[in-house]
């Protein structure tokens, strides 16, 4: 009797449980995909026809338009919103931090990884407490030192904080890899003759690839979304704009019609979604080649 | 540390091989021990220079400016040192709405910190078996997190706009409300419910549906790759036992992820009580959302008050600690004991 109940029990909940399962991937289905198909839906429409019908998920043919992005594009002398220009100087201070982060970070993980320096166990949890700290906490002092500099109003100024932020967990990723590099392999180049720097670049530098690639695409997303210290630096000037502060700048005003921003919207993200899917491949293809057969 | 996905290979302290081991007395060895910490310490110098730079040495002038009397204007003139007061503190402790700013943080985080979590768990339970577009599936799931915030804020600003978003048109066709719902402006929304009447802090609810929305991903990474890394041996056991789906997850799998799960909360608990982008770009602070990194802004760049801002961000600090302190006093232990 009792026996017989517990098996309807647990049969019961595997079909509960297996219906359930399919409702829970439809609902996050739709609410992942859902609003980046609503984004990329109305910057393919004129404004008239969003606020006609604001309720419609797709776009007739007939108001199908791309005028929008050359809207967003164009510079404001041309009476656009002159996105290519924040375009610009977002790839600047990104590539810039992922280039200055990166040559910090490599040296640094890598010392953290091999070498038996004074402080190493504890310098890696401070580098990580760092990261724990309230980027409100820095930004009331940045704000005044940069004034003071004049750096304030300063992309290499917005890019040196970036770094600050990103360092300390691209040598903890990176760190990750490094010990997983066989010792042995660096033995042979020391036994070959090759230096610690020669060994770093030429022996440990092209086997860390796939991770320093991972990295460097971490740092540029982060650095590429990055919205409180544009706003604290560069919102006086909006010649030096990034792609985010430019959008949250317009997006306050009603000037600017919301489906132009979204197609601002649209140009902002699709960098980063498309070096995101480029870096999950990349990593798994890249740790899959083991470099040690051995 | 444990917050790396538990597939990858691991191996904590690497043994530094022959060249830098602690030599029995000898010459030569200690020189290679002396030049690995030279080579050390330079490797990691433009690390720590940069981290002193940027980041504790400002953090530090923080706790200065907070008990000092300092405007921008006046802080060009100014020493290091100087026109000590405790009216920084006395202005944000007395200030309207410091209180109810700092109750507001907490719901906005424990909300926040919690349903992303409840979420992700809930996604890595669904995803965790193998199906036809689970690929697809997942690395869409990742799109909220990565996706730059105010791009996605702005969508769903204007999603929840009252007149021309599109949930606020679809509730009128589908549930029939009779006025738009401004999502993100009201503070307080009448809710009739079984002939009840009451309140809801509609912004707030929205601000933390928001957040949950766009961290979810981050807490289902970290659960998936730990759920993938329970022996299968252990549920087959209980199958066999005849323990059913609720009871493997309750006594198999539950006990199994407590310690990645209690990561998460504190991990998110921190980030989110600092966070600034998301309530600022999604409703300025307002409408009852007015959380304690919005204020420190606000200090900042409204009134131009350096030292009020500095204060308000050291008290945001100080109560994070004592939070963390006291979740580690009482719940510290127990984690340990789990992992």
């Amino acid at each position: 009797m009792t026996r017989k109940a517990a098996l309807t029990r647990a049969r019961f909940e595997d079909r509960l449980f297996a219906v359930l399962r399919w409702f829970v991937i439809a609902f996050l289905a739709v609410i992942t995909v859902v609003p980046f198909y609503y984004m990329l839906l109305l910057s393919l429409k004129p404004i008239d026809a969003l606020l006609l019908d604001p309720g419609s998920l797709w776009v007739s043919a007939k108001d199908f338009t791309l005028s929008t992005y050359r809207d967003v594009l164009r510079s404001t002398d041309d009476g656009g919103q002159g996105f290519l220009k924040f375009l610009l100087n977002s790839a600047l201070v990104a590539l810039g931090t992922v280039a200055l982060t990166l040559l910090a970070a490599v040296p640094g993980a890598y010392a953290v990884s091999r070498l038996k320096f004074f402080g190493h166990r504890q310098v890696n949890a401070l580098f990580l407490a760092v990261y724990m700290f309230p980027a409100t906490l820095l930004a009331v002092p940045l704000f005044v030192v940069f004034a003071k500099l004049g750096l304030s109003s300063s992309l290499v100024g917005l890019a040196i904080v970036y770094v600050a932020q990103t360092v300390p967990v691209s040598i903890y990723m990176l760190r990750n890899y490094l010990v997983t590099i066989p010792y042995s392999i660096e033995e042979a180049a020391a036994i070959d003759g090759a230096s610690r720097l020669q060994t770093v670049r030429k022996v440990i530098l092209p086997l860390a690839l796939p991770s320093l690639m991972a990295t460097g695409l971490y740092i540029f997303m982060i650095a590429w979304n990055e919205f409180l210290f544009a706003l604290l630096f560069l919102a006086a000037e909006p010649d030096k704009w990034t792609v985010p502060l430019g959008l949250a700048q317009l997006s306050n005003g009603i000037e600017v019609s919301k489906t132009v921003l979204m197609a601002g919207s649209v140009v902002l993200t699709i960098p980063v979604v498309l070096l995101f899917f480029a870096a999950e491949r990349l990593l798994t293809e890249g740790l899959t080649s083991g470099a040690d057969k051995s | 540390m444990t917050t790396a996905p538990a597939g990858a290979p691991q191996r904590r302290d690497i043994s530094p091989g022959p060249a830098d081991r602690p030599a029995p007395p000898g010459r030569r060895p200690m020189t290679a021990s002396r030049r690995a910490n030279r080579a050390g310490l330079a490797f990691v110098s433009p690390t720590f220079i940069v981290v002193l730079v940027v980041v504790i040495l400002p953090i530090l002038w923080t706790v200065l400016l907070a008990f000092q009397n300092a405007k921008l204007v006046d802080i060009q003139g100014m020493g290091l040192f100087g026109n000590w007061s405790l009216d920084n503190f006395a202005q944000v402790f007395d200030s309207a709405g410091f209180w109810s700013s700092l109750t507001t943080t907490l719901v906005y985080t424990a909300g926040a910190t919690l349903g992303s979590v409840v979420l992700g768990l809930v996604a890595a339970l669904a995803l965790r078996k193998p199906f036809r577009g689970r690929g697809l599936l997942r690395a869409a799931m990742l799109l909220p997190y990565v996706a730059p915030v105010v791009a996605v804020a702005f969508v769903w600003e204007v999603a929840l706009s009252p007149q021309y978003g599109v949930v606020n048109d679809w509730g009128r066709r589908l549930f029939g409300w009779d006025d738009p719902v401004a999502f993100l402006s009201t503070r307080e929304y009448e809710v009739h419910l079984l002939g009840l009447h009451f309140d809801i802090p509609l912004a707030l609810l929205t601000v933390i549906a928001f957040e949950c929305w766009r961290y979810f991903p981050f807490a289902f990474l970290f659960i998936l790759a730990r759920l993938q890394a329970v022996p299968d041996g252990l549920e087959e056991a209980a199958l066999v036992d005849g323990a059913t789906i609720t009871q493997r997850f309750r006594h198999i799998l539950l006990p199994q992820l407590m310690p990645v799960i209690a990561l998460l909360c504190v991990l998110r608990f921190i980030l989110t009580f600092n966070k600034f982008d998301d309530v600022y770009l999604l409703t300025g602070g307002g409408a009852g959302t007015d959380v304690a990194a919005v204020r420190v802004y606000d200090f900042l760049t409204a009134r131009y008050d350096v030292g009020a801002a500095a204060a308000q961000a050291l008290v945001l600090a100080v109560s994070l600690m004592i939070l963390l302190g006291l979740y580690f006093k009482f719940f510290g232990n127990k984690v340990q004991e789990e992992s």
